[in-house]
């Protein structure tokens, strides 16, 4: 608990100040356009990586539940999570890899005669929500495929013995059951995805930062403590509202 | 119209397949290159630059550093975990709802603050940058975790096992020796074993609290400053594999226990 | 409409090695209540699946209204089924549950509600329409899963151990108002439970089973006190089995050499035949009342107390192998190491092939 204490006092601190305090470095945020906008950036990134994921991962996952032979789905999830087992900072390395100008995917679409011009993947927004989103559908099949698991079958039998077809069982039974498991990992992929530091610094290159980034320039360049504290304080607090949100939408699902 | 279902069906899984197996496929592959650039085409294969790899001190240095620090801190980490989550469970503590969410809260901060809030707290403290340091910052983020684990398998039977251990006359220590610990086995070894994985994966908070000596995910994140190089593709490819090995090792022990 | 409502043909179907049904035949008439009863493993909740279309059988046919359904998907067949666990789905209110059948024939929204209402207020829940299904209770979530199978006119409706989740107080209640509920309906109930008195209870026609087979089947009355295999004999109420060979035949009466003696009761036989006798507790007596047939002096070696009654048993003096079951009036004084004679009027004991 500590360290959140030591943080939140030294946001009302000066960097190389007398020790007095204010809410200069909070002022600083609202004032300065350039850190807006890392905030936003992450915002948007953070929040098109949790649609997509959930979008790829929730017919993959179903996929993996109910298409797969039953013997062979323990097998299947494994082989769909394998890559979680790569260093974090490898995976981003091995996107840079596949991405860059010379990399696989712009050899493919060049060689092919698909393009005349590689296209600019690495170093792009475009690299940190594919990085981003590579590792979080597999976190979300994992989760959304136990949701499925979990389901009683007899939920689905009703269904059909009431006369739905598959569509319908879909959309009106298994979808909305489904949706608050869905919710919890798309929490999950906000959180996990909004203060992550690698992926956008490997892979976003110097035309935007996101807020980790900032955060990290503020100590690392500059030896900002105050203003990096103030700055997380900012982030945990958005991280909080999400949180508020999601949970009264969970809470009202239930009653 | 249901065979075009079951194709598309199938196209999609695979695709989804391709595009999760695309980047470790293509990792592997170009740290067999032969030549310096890991870009197409491809030349090899050539096991040069696992050699370049497995001799460079700096990197194996980094290596025992990154299994000592994360055997250390997530022994730590269950032990803390374990007698939290005892206490918990077993004594009635004032505003336990409250104590309860604040040892979980750093599961949903970022590392990267609490790797700052510890760092600024060690600055204070006059507590210089060092392996220890980075170890302290594993143990704050997989305790909460280990309590979590830990804490959702001590049910009411656990309780009662307990109860009875005390009513057949063992003392407080033997009953946690005895009994607790054992029954609680499997919950310990799952977040000992995910403590492992986590720390050994942990970057920002390495970055941030360790100077010269430092750990793996560190010292490949230096390597990446120097550009595309299959060194980095060579060392990534090893520590996949490793992680993989053990994953699967973990999933037969798992399986065992369930079908003994 | 003539015929059987349901008809089952020569209905086999196996898992693995393991045969859960065996050459099932069986019919259904319409507005029955007909409930197959057996032990866990008999095969009773295999046959209800394929009889709502949840499980393609690998052999028979079954044929309902006279038209074979043996490979008709449950949403287009003529029945309805109320799951064990009830399948309420969670997110939506008890009315948009027992409505849901309607809404995916497409039946538009005011019809919809008017069915409802009436279903809901039919099974005593006029009031839980916007309520969610965990506000129920077990009782009120049972009644919920009927109304909304029986909202969609099914010609069969099948209940899986519907009852298998409440107490043993609540579970005789909603017995009887099953009952009434169909004799109100007139629909045909399968039921499917292990419990007898259950079946008993509710049936009109029983089906007893085991290992994939029909052990017997008729009104419950016939099936209790003339059961047709020494299984229904002892699955149906208890039963002291006694086994022997038929030793001499006279005018309409057979005497069966059994393990504790002699035994004369009017039958007809073929000398030399294996038999079974079984005895239902109720009619075994310490008293002679004649015309019985005497079993011999056993020794008490066990004594329930039960309410109304006492339960004994005691072990043959001439077989110790020989168990009886007994039930005497609960004033009677008896207690665990008397000896007593036992007798049995002739015309109660069940004469059965081995």
């Amino acid at each position: 608990m500590l360290p959140f204490v030591a943080m939140g006092v030294l946001s009302f601190m000066q960097h190389g100040g007398d020790g007095s305090a204010s809410f200069d470095n909070y002022r600083q945020f609202f004032d300065n356009p350039s850190y807006w906008r890392a905030m936003v950036n992450s915002l948007e990134v953070t929040l098109t990586v949790t649609a997509i994921s959930v979008l790829l991962a929730y017919p993959f996952a179903w996929i993996l539940a109910e298409v797969v032979p039953l013997r062979l789905q323990r097998l299947a999830l494994m082989l769909a999570v394998l890559p979680f087992w790569t260093s974090y900072v490898v995976r981003s390395y091995s996107w840079l890899l596949v991405l860059s100008e010379n990399g696989v995917v712009n050899k493919a679409l060049t060689g092919s005669g698909l393009l005349s011009d590689p296209v600019q993947l690495a170093n792009s927004r475009a690299g940190t929500v594919i990085g981003f989103v590579h590792f979080f559908v597999m976190l979300l099949t994992l989760t959304i495929f136990a949701n499925l698991k979990q389901l009683s079958p007899s939920y689905r039998k009703a269904a059909a013995d009431l006369g739905a077809g598959p569509l319908r069982t879909f959309l009106h039974v298994i979808l909305p059951l489904t949706l608050p498991g869905i919710m919890v990992g798309a929490f999950l992929t906000f959180v996990l995805c909004i203060g992550d530091y690698i992926t956008p610094q490997i892979l976003g290159g110097n035309n935007e930062l996101l807020m980790p980034q900032l955060i990290m320039m503020q100590i690392g360049r500059r030896g900002d403590f105050p203003l990096a504290s103030a700055l997380a304080i900012i982030l945990m607090v958005v991280v909080t509202i999400a949180y508020l949100f999601c949970a009264r939408w969970l809470k009202l699902e239930r009653s | 119209m249901r065979v075009l279902g079951k194709l598309l069906v199938a196209i999609y899984g695979l695709a989804v397949y391709a595009f999760i197996f695309l980047p470790v496929v293509v990792l592997v592959l170009f740290s067999l290159q032969a030549t310096s650039f890991p870009i197409p085409p491809f030349t090899g294969p050539s096991l040069r630059w696992y050699e370049a790899v497995l001799g460079d001190t700096r990197l194996t240095s980094a290596l025992v550093n990154s299994v000592m620090v994360a055997v250390i801190s997530s022994a730590l980490a269950v032990g803390l975990g374990f007698l939290s989550a005892w206490g918990f469970a077993r004594y009635h503590l004032p505003r336990a709802a409250l104590l309860r969410g604040l040892i979980t809260l750093p599961l949903t901060v970022s590392y990267l603050i609490i790797g700052m809030g510890i760092l600024i707290l060690f600055n204070t403290a006059g507590i210089p940058k060092s392996l220890a340091a980075a170890g302290i910052g594993h143990v704050v983020i997989n305790l909460p975790l280990c309590f979590a684990i830990i804490y959702s398998q001590m049910g009411d039977n656990q309780v009662n096992l307990e109860r009875a251990a005390r009513d057949l006359g063992a003392p407080e220590w033997k009953v946690l020796f005895l009994i607790s610990v054992p029954v609680m086995w499997p919950a310990i070894f799952a977040s000992f074993f995910l403590s492992m994985t986590f720390s050994w994966d942990e970057f920002v908070i390495s970055f941030l609290l360790t100077r010269f000596d430092t750990t793996l995910p560190v010292e490949i994140w230096n390597l990446l400053r120097s550009g595309l190089n299959p060194r980095t593709n060579a060392i990534g490819s090893l520590v996949f594999g490793v992680s993989v090995v053990l994953a699967i090792l973990f999933e037969l022990i798992l399986l065992r226990r369930n079908r003994a | 409409m003539t015929g059987p409502l349901v008809e089952i043909r020569q209905l086999s179907h196996s898992f693995g090695t393991h045969k859960a049904l065996d050459e099932i035949a069986l019919n259904v008439e319409p507005g029955s209540y007909t409930v197959l009863l057996g032990p866990s493993g008999s095969g009773k909740t295999t046959l209800l699946s394929i009889l709502g279309g949840f499980l393609a059988p690998q052999e028979g046919r079954v044929f309902i209204r006279g038209e074979d359904c043996t490979a008709t998907p449950p949403a287009r067949r003529p029945t309805a089924t109320v799951f064990q666990d009830y399948a309420l789905f969670p997110h939506l209110s008890v009315g948009d549950n027992v409505g849901f059948g309607l809404r995916m024939r497409g039946v538009g929204r005011s019809r919809r509600n008017a069915k409802v209402r009436e279903t809901l207020a039919m099974v005593g829940l006029a009031d839980a329409y916007s309520k969610k299904p965990h506000q129920l209770s077990g009782g009120q979530r049972q009644r919920v899963a009927l109304a909304r199978a029986l909202v969609v006119e099914p010609a069969v409706l099948l209940l899986d151990e519907p009852l298998g989740a409440l107490d043993l107080k609540l579970r005789r209640q909603m017995q009887d108002e099953l009952k009434a509920l169909q004799k109100r309906v007139g629909t045909a109930f399968i039921h499917v439970t292990h419990d007898q008195e259950e079946a008993m209870a509710l049936a009109d026609h029983c089906v007893v089973m085991n290992q994939g087979r029909i052990e017997d089947q008729g009104p419950p009355e016939r099936v209790y006190s003339r059961p047709a295999s020494r299984f229904t004999a002892t699955f149906m109420g208890e039963s002291t089995l006694l086994t022997g060979k038929v030793q001499d035949l006279g005018m309409d009466e057979i005497s069966v050499a059994t393990e504790v003696g002699p035994v004369a009761i009017s039958a007809s036989g073929e000398p030399g035949f294996d038999v079974t006798l079984a005895i239902r507790p109720e009619h075994i007596t310490l008293v002679d009342v004649p015309p019985s047939v005497a079993l011999g002096e056993a020794k008490v070696t066990d004594v329930v107390f039960q309410g109304s009654f006492k339960r004994l048993l005691a072990v043959s003096d001439k077989n110790p192998e020989v168990t009886f079951i007994v039930k005497v009036p609960s004033n009677r004084p008896v207690s665990v190491g008397d000896t007593v004679e036992l007798f049995c009027p002739a015309a109660d004991m069940i004469l059965m092939s081995r």
